[in-house]
């Protein structure tokens, strides 16, 4: 019987770990707090203003339409997925709770809309911080 | 007058002009967060508007179309 040639696996070497930098937390956290901030503190004034105009723009014309502002739940999946996005607006949703703002129940449909526009707020606010991550690690110039 | 007075009249939108606002903000996080090049974050944020916006009038004739 013929030898047959056993080939070995090459052993692909790990990437080094990238070390993590003070801003690699603090933009994402800024970004968190203030929508564009973790842009603004590195530099990108125009990205940054952006994404402020965007997610500030989605959050208040949320609670312009009459929207659900979630609280922390542990009733329905969808009541608990709803927090989850709004709480992606950091500061807007803090705020906003502070001062009670945002309807308490679903009354009609536009309310319905102005909810989604809330939750699509934290859900972009959150690619946002993301991007400041990921531009603070040095991934994205 | 307080925030909350301020959000007490509600803004009616209709669902389209709501759909498209929402697509417009959208886009513009997506091109600013999904490419690395000025012109390219241009480029991808109108191709995203304008695929939300076609699916808009895509997903209202199918609604038309089933109920009818």
């Amino acid at each position: 019987m013929p030898k047959t040639e056993t080939t070995v696996p090459e052993v692909q070497p790990k990437a080094a770990a990238e070390p993590t930098t003070p801003m690699a937390v603090l933009a994402p956290a800024m970004g968190w707090i203030i929508p564009g901030a973790g842009h603004f503190i590195q530099k990108k004034w125009g990205r940054g203003l952006l994404l402020m105009f965007a997610v500030g723009l989605m959050f208040v014309l949320g609670l312009a339409m009459g929207g659900k502002i979630y609280k922390a739940n542990t009733g329905d999946l969808l009541d608990m997925l709803g927090f989850v996005g709004d709480a992606g607006a950091g500061g807007l949703y803090v705020f906003s709770r502070m001062m009670d703002l945002g309807a308490t129940a679903i009354a009609f449909a536009t309310a319905d809309y102005g909810t989604k526009f809330i939750v699509i707020a934290g859900l972009l606010n959150v690619m946002s911080m993301v991007d400041a991550y990921h531009i603070a690690m040095g991934r994205k110039k | 007058m307080t925030l909350a007075a301020l959000f007490s009249t509600t803004l009616q939108l209709s669902h389209f002009s709501a759909a498209v606002i929402c697509a417009f903000c959208a886009s513009i996080v997506f091109g600013i967060t999904q490419r690395n090049a000025g012109r390219e974050m241009l480029h991808y944020g109108a191709y995203c508007f304008a695929y939300f916006v076609g699916g808009l009038f895509l997903a209202g004739w199918i609604m038309w179309l089933i109920h009818h």
